[in-house]
């Protein structure tokens, strides 16, 4: 690894165990996140890459294993600090999660609901169109999310995601189901995200483009293990048969 | 249905629905309480059955008038009619009909609402921005069913006598006042109360259940389906058991 070991590390797991009933998801999977630093999750599908994000914002529960987020351990924090916690990190999900119900605008708001968060209307809007700003989408503001298209859902959970300025996001399959044009320019944002606001992401891809232009460093995920650690163009040149099949 | 059959999967049903209860019941009262969503699900949730619960019970007043005329005139008891129809609205057809309409109508849009918001992880966003979902979605929604069949219930069974009115007035003549005289005059608490009471416990059988099973939709879109469907279907066993239990408590207790 180059210089990053140098780095703060915002995000460290290590020997995770996931399993359920006899499927074993993850098996001793460790690796660790650095500030401004985009880690790419490459794995088959069901490998239980959307698993692994699942433990780290603590929606499941890992069987063993620790997962620390910027120096506290998650399986042990009450629920005030998993809030807090939560509300440093922003989440990319697989399937957008827009609520259907609510407005654009609506759903922006909503993570700004929390009760100790406390802003006046006037900053609340300033925040939201500044988040849609970056997304290039402010004129959609009171739409429906049925009425965006697809790239558009993705755009808006994007900026609900970075609404509270979140240290390290966590995205699940941010391109895949997108056109490669728009899912270029999701990439584009992500990259620009990642130099505007300094943050570290944990990007799950299928997308080899995806991997090539967004990642520091590749993490691959097979059989539940971190099979190799390292950079894009380091893998890419790997002899082994496992790794080479991604690459194809 | 196959899996209703089956009486494990049965016994673990009712206990997950159990348990189900139990977190609504530790849960409602902790604050936060999610005021906004908890009244715009009672205007969704009452006002706009109306219509439909309205309806039903116009028709059902008026019919059954006419299917018990011809009987009550056999044994010489015309007169009785509005007595009769009004005891049977009251008691029970008034607050079973209304509570499976409502069953029908809100019990699968919840639990289509609901799954679908379980299956696309809308429910999982909600957790980790903050929100319990569970106080945000399930309380407010199980809250206004319960407060708002009752309501319901009263306005169906008005709409119901009204329409027995016209029912008795198809062949024979009476004034609105004296209907209305010789209804009230045969209804004693013992028919109202134990009638009103029970359907808080509708309403509550029908939230519970519709956000049971949209809470635990499975993944899929057809999952989503299937809840909507078993939330009607588990929702309206459970009124005739509830109906079933209220008859014997209040039996029991002497107010019959
Ligand atoms: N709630 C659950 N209950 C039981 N098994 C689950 C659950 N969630 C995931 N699994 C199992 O865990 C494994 C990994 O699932 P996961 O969703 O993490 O895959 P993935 O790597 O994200 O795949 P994809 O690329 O298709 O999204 C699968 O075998 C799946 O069946
Ligand atoms: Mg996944």
């Amino acid at each position: 690894m180059q210089t990053e070991t140098t780095k703060e590390i915002v995000l460290q797991v290590s020997k995770l165990k996931k399993r359920f009933g006899n499927n074993i998801v993850l098996d001793d999977f460790s690796f660790e996140l650095h500030r401004n630093e985009n880690i790419v999750v490459l794995g088959k599908s069901g490998s239980g890459k959307s698993v692994l994000i699942k433990c780290i914002i603590g929606l499941m529960k890992p069987e063993d294993g620790s997962i620390i987020i910027l120096g506290k351990e998650v399986n042990e924090m009450n629920a005030e600090e998993l809030d807090k916690t939560r509300a440093k990190i922003g989440f990319l999900f697989q399937s957008n999660a827009l609520y259907d119900s609510m407005t654009v605008r609506e759903n922006l708001e909503f993570p700004l609901r929390r009760h100790w968060i406390k802003h006046k209307k006037e900053e609340i809007n300033q925040i939201i169109n500044q988040a849609l700003s970056d997304v290039k989408l402010t004129h959609t503001i009171d739409m429906m999310p049925s009425e965006l298209s697809g790239g558009m859902r993705k755009r808006i959970a994007l900026a609900r995601t970075l609404i509270l300025k979140p240290e390290i996001i966590l995205y699940d399959e941010p391109t895949t189901g997108l056109d490669p044009i728009t899912a270029k320019e999701i990439i584009q944002l992500i990259i620009e995200i990642k130099n505007k606001y300094n943050t570290a992401s944990l990007i799950i891809s299928h997308d080899m483009n995806c991997v090539k232009l967004a990642s520091d460093l590749v993490v691959m995920l097979i059989d539940g293990k971190c099979y190799a650690n390292d950079t894009y163009s380091n893998l890419k040149n790997s002899q082994d048969k496992n790794i080479k099949q991604f690459f194809e | 249905m196959d899996s209703y059959i089956n009486a494990g999967n049965f016994l673990k049903e009712v206990g997950e629905i159990a348990r189900f209860t139990l977190k609504f019941l530790i849960t409602w009262f902790k604050p936060r309480y999610e005021i906004k969503e908890f009244f715009k699900q009672c205007y969704v949730i009452g006002y706009k059955s109306l219509p439909l619960i309205g309806l039903t019970g116009f028709i059902m007043g008026l019919v059954l008038t006419m299917q018990l005329r011809p009987s009550m005139v056999d044994y010489g008891v015309e007169s009785e009619l509005p007595a009769i129809v009004g005891i049977a609205i009251i008691r029970e057809i008034g607050p079973v009909i209304t509570a499976l309409i409502f069953a029908g109508k809100i019990g699968s849009s919840i639990g289509a609402e609901l799954g679908s918001m379980k299956v696309t992880e809308q429910i999982d966003a909600m957790e980790v921005s903050g929100t319990n979902p569970f106080k945000y979605l399930v309380v407010s929604r199980v809250l206004a069913t319960t407060l708002m069949l009752p309501i319901l219930a009263i306005l169906s069974d008005a709409i119901s006598l009204y329409g027995a009115y016209l029912g008795v007035n198809i062949k024979g003549e009476t004034s609105l006042q004296l209907f209305w005289i010789q209804v009230i005059d045969s209804l004693s608490f013992n028919d109202v109360i134990p009638a009103f009471i029970k359907t808080y416990f509708f309403g509550f059988a029908v939230g519970i259940i519709g956000c049971y099973k949209g809470y635990n939709s499975n993944k899929g879109t057809e999952g989503v389906g299937k809840s909507a469907n078993a939330a009607v279907v588990v929702a309206s066993v459970l009124i005739f058991i509830i109906d079933l239990l209220a008859v014997q408590i209040t039996d029991l207790l002497g107010y019959n």
